[in-house]
């Protein structure tokens, strides 16, 4: 995830860009992400190059501290301690060795002091306003650093260094045409003496002359048709680039009036547009996770997409040909995600239409999707119309072209059904390919792709092939079992088992409390059990031999998952603000693996990630694990906005430790690596020190093994289970909004590798013994004969 | 930056017929030559021989038409009464025809007088045939014999009265010299071989038998009487292989195209009915009376269908070159060559690539749209020639209006002129059920828009009372559609045989063993 600020490097040749706890570093030519600065331990709320060398840049965190990085090389210079948790990070040239920070309400200055030391506290605070907007990009420096131009809701001020004072102009909230009036960012001119501002009403205020206070003039723009995200001059001073919701960077020639360059549909709308020092390129972030690079002449030579995770609609899915994820995308796309590289592949559009940035206007989006067992075909339905009465839908069939490699639109069925259509499946076997829906009208469809009965002729598009109904009860999920010998639909209470050959109902099952909410055929051993759970608690196993229920138990299931691979089903229980996460074999009904507490929130989405080669681990509790990683997804209500943002993936291997308040320092391993003790920093640095600079093993032996005894007695009292947390991510959507956390959590290998850990004697003990120069005993080996 | 997504017009399904080849096929004939005869056309017969000319049996004469002239290339008109069954022998130089005083006359093709009067029938004959060794006659009669007469010697061979009515069908076998299929109004067939001298073969139509006729393999054999076509398998003892009912009124005539063996059937009700060999309807031809007789040239080349106004239509094939003449004529603008030009053109390997934007075509609508006019658009899409011929272009830029939820403002601030074109659109398709959902809002927002000042246009006032009549209609058919449904439901209810479902309702609950849940 890309959320946040970032700087384009002096001769462009670098993106900073903020993402969780860390500032990644791209490149721009290559589009490839070459390395993160990593050491804070929150969000990483700005980062602001260093005026006095431009190979280095601050960042600022929730955490409290200013770090100064060498962003090429991915060192850290220096941390600065401040106490506060920080918003935002201003710099100037003119003030070195100061930087201006959020605290709070507040605009601070920070003198950073001198010192030779890694870890410095700053001390010298002095507060410059009091009252500052909480979006940071409200804030800007003038001219040479003289002034420093900050608006909060109406009001602009400016605070002049110089004269130690603050001029304050404010505007009226609404002028006589109902505009909105309030400041949503600034910019300030390089060399002139002017302040550009931009409106939630989509103006563009030009201030001059504010230097004194009462002559003050302003000149306004108008082309936004909604608030301006974002401001940016470029570095001589010649354009103002601007950019809203609507997608379009606005390039405005200053003082030539109204002259102005645009370039539309970049995708989501833009955050923020930034300027590299020499001015050749420019860059956005936009709000779909995605940066863009943009050359001086106003054309797009990169794109660096991250995973799009607005709202997810669609179920989890993998593509079984490119074994990549496949959920929403950009708005109207699904997006196809390598896991296994952590990268973006593509997206594909579904809804071909073109998509209209306006606050408020309802779209189609993709809703539901599904592919086929080979990955041939892809099943998408796309609606409009959620909150109205008069719903549209279509259903679209797609099918795979070798050639291009991407999927390609077949069939388009505009009334599929005469209501919502709540779900669809492909028939499971690999012989035939049949679709079927299901819809609130009260039917189930059949759709498979048949020969027309009166031309003869192979078509090779979709037609439906048989409607099924129950009662007029409204069907609520649907299933093939694993050989595509029976349908399983269920209807409220009632599942009914249809023979898709010859459309026949064989039976119905029902254990009356409770409407069914999902359904899952057993796979290999199991395919003979059907499972099923309801919205009244009550988790039951159906045996198709018999039709009698096998066993029940009463479970609150939020979502059932079953593996593809392997017999196991996963099912996930919310209850009390937490969720459970149970895996059981449909022939047992004791759980294979049982795990409390996996998050607070309620899953929604899961899906098995089938491994590229199956891991080969004996221990029974993470056996399950061994052919496909569970992935699953929860809706984060904690949003104040209201909107429903998600929360990204866990991936779960193994045990989970307790709940941590403090999100551990990230550290991108590969899965494959080695396992090794990685429960300290210390340790990790002595195994991967040279040998030949190391004190003798006599020396450190005793040592070691000491604190690896201490290390097993400590362990007693935190959970046996470990687990190490590959990849934490935190965003943010505003500043303030603590929202997402992304954790991708892998398992420490078996229970038995306990990972050792050190007291901070020890540890301490330990880096003064690495301290040590041994460098005489480099010349003593290069002596020797 | 992606570029701009033009709108997507919806591709709807064509309404009536699917377009096969057969369809094709039959649907290139050039419109019928109308050829006026002196009576009820009874019988067309084409010559065997290269020119095809072929003879049509009309009131008292026989007139013979070259296959493109329209005026008789000879005629024989010796008839006291009214002649009927006029037809060639194998190698297109006797023609032999029955009359309505029961005498049957051979003509020489070429000659006027005939060469030949086989007397003997009390009553007319409707049919005669000459069998395929060409030296015998064949004839059928209403006194209900039918009798074979040598051609050399003029002399009765035999006379068999096996059938209880007139005699109105007779299909001579071109395998066998000594085989023919007759059909009469008692309603059978009958197959008889002369060695015998006697039926060999009878099936039961069913219906007076207007026509029958014999497969070239000979297996097969088609009867035509009342509303029916039925096709006899003749190598299984004359099992009845279909029955088709396609006409409403009697089928009179039946005929074997020569490419494919396609059966065309002509019928009472002015149609003529084409069959693909499922015998399902592939095309139709409306012809504008009763269908009597009708022939089919070799190659499929003449349609000719006789009526019982006495008017003879004739339709040609249709050729290529015919088509070449007419597109060569209307050419205009550049030739395909100028578009493809350099598009084939593979680049060498060491060749360095510079790749050009392929430019972006957008209709006019679009580039409007792109640039957010939505009015422009709207009007763009009502223009007269989108509006009439193209009506789901009109509709896609209204749904893409309404979707960008600009519609209002398109709608808004026309004057009369514009707004009855878009009244007039919506009364043409507003029960369209592909259309109607966005129509309906068009119509919901401009009676909106528009209500305080629709009394100033009469002309306005006017279309919107019409508009009001047309949803009245649609909304009362609606309801019959509804009423109609639910009683078929009800029938088809009581025709469903009752399942015991009772057997699976509710099985007994097994309380398992639980899951453990801690």
């Amino acid at each position: 995830s890309l959320n946040g600020k970032y700087k384009v490097q002096r001769h462009g040749l670098f993106v900073l860009c903020t993402s969780g706890d860390s500032v990644k570093v791209y490149s721009t030519r290559t589009e490839e992400w070459l390395h993160s600065l990593q050491g804070h331990t929150n969000q990483v709320t700005g980062i602001a190059l260093n005026p006095a060398n431009h190979l280095q840049v601050y960042s600022c965190s929730a955490d409290g501290t200013v770090k100064l990085w060498d962003f090429i090389d991915g060192i850290l210079i220096k941390t600065f301690i401040i106490g506060y948790p920080l918003f935002a990070i201003y710099v100037s040239e003119k003030h070195e060795g100061i930087v201006f920070l959020h605290i709070g309400f507040q605009l601070v200055a920070v003198h950073l002091p001198k010192s030779a030391e890694q870890e410095v506290e700053a001390k010298e605070l002095s507060a410059v306003s009091s009252h500052i907007s909480p979006n940071p990009s409200c804030t800007a420096f003038g001219r040479e650093g003289q002034y420093i131009a900050f608006a909060r809701n109406l009001q602009l001020n400016v605070y002049f260094f110089r004269k130690q004072k603050t001029y304050s102009f404010s505007l009226k909230a609404t002028d006589k045409k109902g505009a909105k009036n309030a400041f949503t960012c600034i910019a300030c001119h390089p060399t002139d003496d002017c302040i550009a501002t931009g409106h939630e009403d989509g103006k563009i205020r030009l201030w001059r002359n504010f230097i004194h206070k009462k002559e003050y003039t302003y000149s306004t723009q108008h082309w936004h048709h909604n608030a301006v995200n974002t401001l940016c001059f470029t570095p001589e001073g010649t354009n103002l680039l601007s950019g809203g919701i609507e997608s379009v960077l606005v390039q405005w020639q200053y003082g030539t009036g109204n002259r102005k360059e645009f370039l539309p549909r970049l995708g989501g709308s833009i955050l923020h547009v930034s300027a590299s020092s020499d001015g050749q390129l420019f860059c956005t972030s936009h709000s779909d996770n995605k940066i863009t690079v943009i050359e001086s002449s106003f054309k797009v030579c990169g794109v660096i997409q991250g995973l799009v995770k607005d709202a997810v609609l669609t179920d989890l899915m993998i593509d079984p040909r490119s074994k990549a994820l496949v959920l929403n995308g950009k708005p109207g796309h699904l997006q196809f995600y390598s896991l296994l590289r952590d990268k973006h592949l593509y997206n594909l559009d579904i809804v071909q239409q073109e998509y209209i940035y306006e606050a408020g206007l309802d779209q189609f989006e993709v809703v539901k999707a599904a592919f086929d067992i080979k990955g041939y075909w892809l099943a998408t339905v796309e609606e409009r119309g959620q909150k109205s009465s008069d719903l549209e839908f279509f259903l679209k069939l797609w099918s795979y072209d070798e050639r291009t490699q991407s999927f390609v639109l077949n069939t388009t069925i505009t009334a599929a059904h005469t209501d919502r259509i709540i779900s669809m499946c492909f028939s499971s076997s690999e012989e035939t390919t049949m679709l079927v829906t299901i819809a609130e009208d009260g039917q189930f469809k059949a759709w498979c792709q048949g020969v027309d009965a009166d031309t003869q002729q192979d078509q090779n598009f979709w037609s439906c092939d048989f409607v099924g109904s129950y009662h007029n009860l409204k069907p609520t999920n649907c299933s093939f079992s694993a050989d595509s010998s029976l349908l399983a639909v269920s209807f409220q209470e009632v599942i009914t088992i249809w023979s898709p050959d010859t459309w026949e109902l064989l039976t119905t099952l029902c254990q009356p409390p409770g409407v069914i909410r999902d359904l899952c055929f057993g796979r290999l051993s199991c395919s003979k059990y059907l499972i099923s759970t309801t919205t009244r608690n009550l988790l039951c196993c159906w045996n198709l031999l018999t039709c009698a229920l096998e066993w029940s138990t009463s479970v609150e299931v939020s979502k059932l998952q079953s593996d593809p691979l392997s017999e196991n089903v996963a099912a996930f229980s919310y209850q009390s603000k937490h969720t459970d996460l149970f895996v059981f074999k449909p022939n047992e009904p004791r759980p294979l693996f049982t795990h409390k507490n996996v998050c607070s929130e309620k899953i929604h989405r899961a899906v098995f990630v089938p491994r590229e080669e199956p891991l080969n681990n004996c221990d029974e509790s993470s056996q399950w694990l061994n052919r496909s990683q569970l992935y699953f997804l929860t809706q984060n209500m904690l949003v104040i906005d209201d909107s429903v943002a998600v929360t990204p993936f866990y991936l779960l291997l193994g045990k989970h430790r307790q709940q941590q308040q403090k999100l551990n320092t990230p550290s991108h391993q590969a899965a494959d690596r080695p396992q090794q003790p990685q429960g300290s920093v210390t340790i990790t640095e002595l195994l991967h020190t040279p040998a030949h600079v190391l004190p003798p093993a006599s020396v450190l032996c005793s040592m070691f093994v000491s604190s690896l005894l201490i290390s097993n007695t400590g362990e007693m009292e935190s959970s046996e289970q470990e687990m190490n947390s590959e990849k934490e991510e935190e965003d943010s959507e505003g500043e303030m909004e603590a929202c997402d956390s992304q954790q991708e959590l892998r398992a420490q290998g078996s229970v038995d590798e306990v990972t050792p850990k050190l007291s901070k004697a020890q540890e301490r003990e330990l880096k003064r013994v690495r301290k040590t120069d041994f460098s005489w005993m480099a010349g003593l080996i290069d002596s020797k004969p | 930056m992606a570029s701009f997504k033009p709108t997507k017009v919806q591709f709807l399904p064509k309404l009536g017929e699917k377009v096969t080849e057969d369809t094709l096929y039959w649907k290139n004939y050039k419109s019928p030559v109308q050829i006026k005869e002196f009576g009820a056309v009874t019988k067309i017969d084409f010559s065997p021989l290269a020119p095809h000319n072929y003879a049509v049996t009309a009131s008292t004469r026989i007139h013979v038409y070259g296959l493109h002239s329209q005026e008789p290339i000879r005629s024989f008109t010796r008839f006291r009464d009214t002649a009927y069954g006029g037809s060639f022998r194998g190698d297109g130089k006797l023609l032999v025809a029955g009359s309505e005083e029961g005498l049957i006359r051979l003509f020489d093709i070429s000659g006027r007088v005939a060469l030949r009067q086989f007397t003997g029938h009390s009553k007319a004959v409707h049919v005669t045939s000459f069998l395929s060794d060409g030296f015998r006659v064949v004839s059928g009669s209403d006194d209900l014999t039918f009798r074979v007469w040598d051609v050399p010697s003029a002399v009765e061979l035999s006379s068999i009265t096996e059938h209880t009515d007139y005699i109105r069908a007779l299909a001579p076998s071109k395998l066998n010299p000594d085989l023919f299929v007759t059909g009469s109004y008692d309603h059978t067939v009958k197959v008889f071989d002369m060695r015998s001298g006697s039926s060999v073969m009878t099936m039961q139509h069913g219906h007076p038998v207007e026509c029958v006729l014999l497969y070239p393999s000979e297996a097969l054999l088609v009867s035509t009487g009342g509303r029916y076509v039925k096709i006899w398998d003749l190598l299984k003892g004359g099992q009845e292989l279909v029955s088709l009912k396609n006409h409403h009124k009697t089928v009179t005539c039946a005929c074997l195209s020569s490419v494919g063996n396609k059966l065309l059937t002509g019928s009472l009700d002015r149609h003529v009915k084409v069959y693909n060999s499922s015998y399902k309807v592939v095309h139709n031809f409306d012809c504008d009376a009763s269908i009597l007789s009708m022939a089919v040239a070799p190659d499929d080349e003449v349609v000719a269908v006789g009526m019982t106004n006495g008017v003879l239509s004739v339709r040609h094939r249709k050729h290529k070159k015919d088509k070449e003449t007419l597109t060569s004529r209307r050419r205009r603008g550049p030739s395909y060559r100028v578009f493809v030009k350099g598009k084939n053109f593979v680049p060498r390997q060491d060749d360095f690539l510079v790749s050009k934007p392929v430019k972006q075509y957008l209709r006019k609508y679009d580039k409007q749209l792109k640039s957010f006019e939505v009015s422009k658009a709207l009007d763009t899409a009502l223009q007269t020639w989108t509006r009439t011929s193209k009506p789901e272009v009109t509709v896609a830029v209204i749904i893409e209006l309404n979707r960008r939820g600009t519609l209002k403002n398109a709608l808004a601030g026309r004057n009369e002129e514009s707004l009855t074109k878009i009244l007039n659109f919506l009364l043409k398709h507003i029960f369209d059920p592909r259309f109607s959902r966005p129509l309906l809002t068009v119509g919901d927002i401009v009676l909106d828009l528009y209500r305080q000042v629709l009394h100033q246009s009469p002309v306005v006032e006017r279309q919107l009372q019409r508009l009001m009549e047309v949803l009245g209609r649609e909304a009362e058919l609606q309801q019959e559609l509804l009423q109609v449904l639910g009683i078929l439901d009800t029938l088809f209810a009581s025709l469903t045989p009752r399942k015991e479902v009772a057997a699976l309702a509710a099985l007994p609950v097994d309380q398992g063993p639980q899951l453990q849940a801690a």
